[in-house]
């Protein structure tokens, strides 16, 4: 059977910007081929869950605030289906960083990220999530979270409006509308990959030891243990 | 201040004095500054350690400490330094004001001078296997040095003393932060109730706290040293993403600041245009306070209704200022443009709308038996407390300590507006509540009245001083405070004079209140239920990106 472009309710198709991505996933999984009995429930699937999106909140500055409007009477978030703000990973669709990453966080976040279910994604909210934003030359920030997990959705803006978080949102809904439940793409797989390379440049055991050679030259003292 | 110099110099005779800056300057050597100390906080009651920023001036280190007087609201300022850059030693005060354990942390985190007789040399912000202290001019940058390490911090119980005896000898004693017979519950540094990524360590005793180890910095992005980089009028925005919920007034007391270093004079219109948002923002940021105060104890109706009244403030700024946060529409002589034509009538409705919603905040919420009975006699902090740790704004005019910067030092036009500090006696989670229900009646008073003057002074206008293009201060230091939404917010600038073409500050130390709001949360939850850990932090209403900076 053939997958057509997601459709959502809330914006047309041609009123979004970026729907040569959407198009190119389109085609590639046209490409691979869907089963007739597999691709129907797939879209039963995708409807469910692009509809009852349920966001993590890890807030950590400014864009929080924006987030709690966001869920409050005026924009009110429930329309959409991203309903329930969890507290826990476990229960949660998707992780919502919101606000910079600094160095002593970055572990706190990728654990956390770890412990979320599958399917999992991932909402870079803020420039300081996208690319380090006002912060990127400060010495503690990771300059942009897709330095340590992997990213579906970048929002800009500091901190983005409510409506662009929705419109962020709502390209959430159509990336899962174009991927599927069953077989075909493993979201495992491609995750694995991510962070095999992170490892590979993070722990490489040589790059490690000329770290902490040159921490040894350098004139900074070194904390005493 | 003549007489305090003498005084002074009685106690202290090898003090020095420097009287040119806006303040008095005492120079203190390190031996003698303990003593000094003691005697300024009995004999001359400067009781309130406003701030202490570290310095690296390059042949020395130290520390600049700013006293006042609470009943005089005298100011003075005394430098310590040491000349010793290898193992840079200072004797610390945090016995004689609380306020300084932490602060002196975070010097200690900074630029590495270790505190003599401080109980915790602990870094506060930075990972404990950083290399380096990043606010030294000689800090290394290099980004192999520290990299991003995704594996947790070890040894995070260990800390160490270093104890002077009798002799003068000085001895290093290693100790740890809790005892192995200590049960520690974890809470943060991602959790719903923290407003934000605070991270506690609890020990407690069946269901009672017994001692709390604040740690700080998930979110410490390094302003201060990012500031060092840019230009006086474009470091301005890194101030509005400190404490978020006071954005103009961190940005004011930064103008201010520059303003009084330049002698700028703000027109009359620019400066009521400035108080108008910085109560704006008081507004808005108590109905946030509000709202969260009630969600973390279950009424999460309430919430709504916070953020109701809170989304007509942000109209107001959307309109005027262009964005609904980080506003940036303060600038060094004024206003960035001219409000928008129907800015007044607009604030009008808004403190129409409020002063109505005000009733129908406290019968959703402060008579409920539940919130009195989590609220009441929990999380007390005493007057003297309160003046020891430095806890101003609502949370310490909640222990009925006399510290609003608009009625103390007025600066702005606060001396032209009528309204009363709100002071109650108890100290406790529900008047620390109530302080800012009843400020909010306030500000809209305040703005009320701006209004008319805005009236008088007509919808356009003179907006912003003639400001030189390019900004240069000659050498000195200042420092400025106003009162942001959580208390008393300074900001310490230090010019050496030089740069071409452009001039960087050589050193700006940001003194947050909420830094100071966090080194009570020990005091006021010990002997409380865990439970009531989130109640009483949730009262005290800190931000945390405005701790860590």
């Amino acid at each position: 059977m053939e997958i057509k472009s997601p459709k959502i309710k809330s914006i047309k198709h041609e009123e979004f910007k970026d729907n040569e991505y959407i198009d190119s996933l389109v085609a590639e999984l046209n490409a691979a081929g869907a089963n007739i009995v597999v691709g129907k429930l797939d879209q039963l699937m995708q409807w469910g869950h692009a509809n009852s999106l349920w966001p993590f909140c890890f807030g950590t500055s400014c864009c929080a605030i924006e987030f709690m409007c966001l869920g409050a009477a005026r924009y009110d978030m429930a329309r959409f289906g991203f309903e329930v703000a969890r507290n826990s990973p476990r229960q949660s669709d998707y992780i919502m960083c919101q606000g910079t990453i600094t160095y002593r966080m970055a572990p706190a976040l990728v654990r956390l990220y770890e412990q979320m279910a599958e399917p999992k994604y991932v909402i870079a909210c803020g420039g300081c999530t996208v690319s380090g934003g006002p912060f990127k030359k400060s010495y503690c920030v990771v300059k942009g979270v897709d330095e340590i997990i992997p990213v579906d959705v970048y929002m800009p803006g500091c901190p983005p409006r409510p409506e662009a978080m929705f419109y962020g949102l709502m390209q959430l809904q159509r990336k899962i509308k174009a991927s599927k439940f069953f077989g075909g793409h493993n979201r495992k797989e491609a995750r694995a990959k991510f962070f095999e390379a992170k490892a590979a440049a993070e722990k490489d055991s040589a790059l490690r030891a000329e770290h902490m050679r040159l921490a040894e030259e350098s004139k900074a003292p070194v904390l005493e243990r | 201040m003549a007489n305090i110099q003498e005084k002074i110099s009685a106690l202290c005779p090898s003090a020095t004095f420097d009287e040119s800056g806006e303040l008095l300057l005492v120079n203190v050597p390190d031996e003698n500054w303990h003593a000094l100390a003691k005697a300024l906080k009995e004999e001359l009651h400067f009781d309130l350690l406003n701030a202490v920023a570290g310095v690296d001036w390059k042949e020395s280190l130290g520390c600049m400490y700013y006293l006042t007087n609470t009943e005089t609201q005298e100011m003075i300022h005394v430098k310590v330094a040491t000349t010793d850059r290898e193992t840079p030693r200072l004797h610390t005060v945090s016995d004689v004001w609380a306020v300084a354990n932490y602060q002196e942390r975070e010097v200690y985190d900074f630029f590495g001078i270790e505190f003599i007789n401080h109980p915790d040399m602990r870094r506060f912000f930075l990972r404990n296997d950083w290399v380096g202290y990043p606010l030294r001019k000689d800090y290394d940058a290099n980004p192999e040095l520290n990299p991003l390490r995704l594996e947790a911090e070890e040894n995070e119980d260990d800390t160490y003393a270093l104890v002077e005896d009798e002799k003068g000898e000085i001895k290093r004693v290693d100790k740890k932060v809790f005892g192995p017979d200590e049960y520690v519950i974890n809470v943060g540094p991602q959790h719903p109730s923290t407003h934000g990524v605070m991270r506690y360590r609890a020990a407690i005793d069946g269901e009672v706290v017994k001692k709390v180890d604040v740690v700080s910095g998930y979110i410490h992005r390094g302003i201060e040293k990012l500031c060092e980089d840019l230009t006086y009028p474009s470091m301005l925005l890194y101030t509005e993403r400190m404490d978020y919920m006071g954005a103009h007034m961190n940005r004011h007391a930064t103008c201010l600041c520059i303003e009084k270093a330049l002698g700028i004079e703000v027109p009359h219109r620019a400066e009521v245009i400035r108080m108008m948002m910085d109560e704006l923002m008081r507004l808005s940021s108590h109905l946030l306070s509000y709202g969260c105060l009630t969600m973390d104890q279950g009424a999460t109706t309430a919430f709504f209704y916070g953020f109701r009244e809170r989304e007509l403030i942000y109209d107001i700024f959307d309109k005027t200022c262009g964005a609904r946060m980080s506003m940036s529409y303060d600038t060094i002589g004024g206003v960035v443009r001219d409000v928008d034509p129907e800015f007044v009538n607009d604030v009008r409705k808004a403190c129409d709308a409020i002063e109505k919603a005000i009733p129908e905040y406290h019968k959703l919420f402060s008579g409920n038996v539940i919130a009195l009975g989590r609220m009441k006699d929990v999380g007390t902090l005493s007057l003297e407390d309160a003046k020891n740790y430095a806890i101003t704004g609502p949370s310490g005019r909640a222990s009925g300590f006399h510290c609003d910067v608009r009625k103390t030092q007025p600066y702005s036009l606060y001396n032209e507006v009528e309204f009363d500090e709100v002071v109650y006696e108890n100290g406790d989670s529900f008047d620390r509540y109530m302080v800012r229900m009843k400020e909010m009646e306030q500000s809209i008073k305040i703005l009320r009245q701006c209004c008319d003057m805005m009236d008088k002074e007509g919808h356009q206008g003179e907006f912003c001083a003639k400001v030189p293009k390019i900004i240069k201060l000659p050498a000195g230091h200042w420092y400025q405070q106003v009162e942001a939404s959580r208390g008393a917010f300074g900001v310490y600038l230090e010019s050496d004079g030089e740069g071409k073409p452009f001039q960087h500050p050589y050193r700006i130390h940001f003194q947050s209140p909420c830094f100071n709001l966090v080194g009570v949360v020990d005091l006021t939850c010990k002997d409380n239920l865990i439970a009531d850990l989130i109640t009483i932090t949730a009262s005290l209403d800190y931000v945390i990106p405005d701790i860590d900076r």
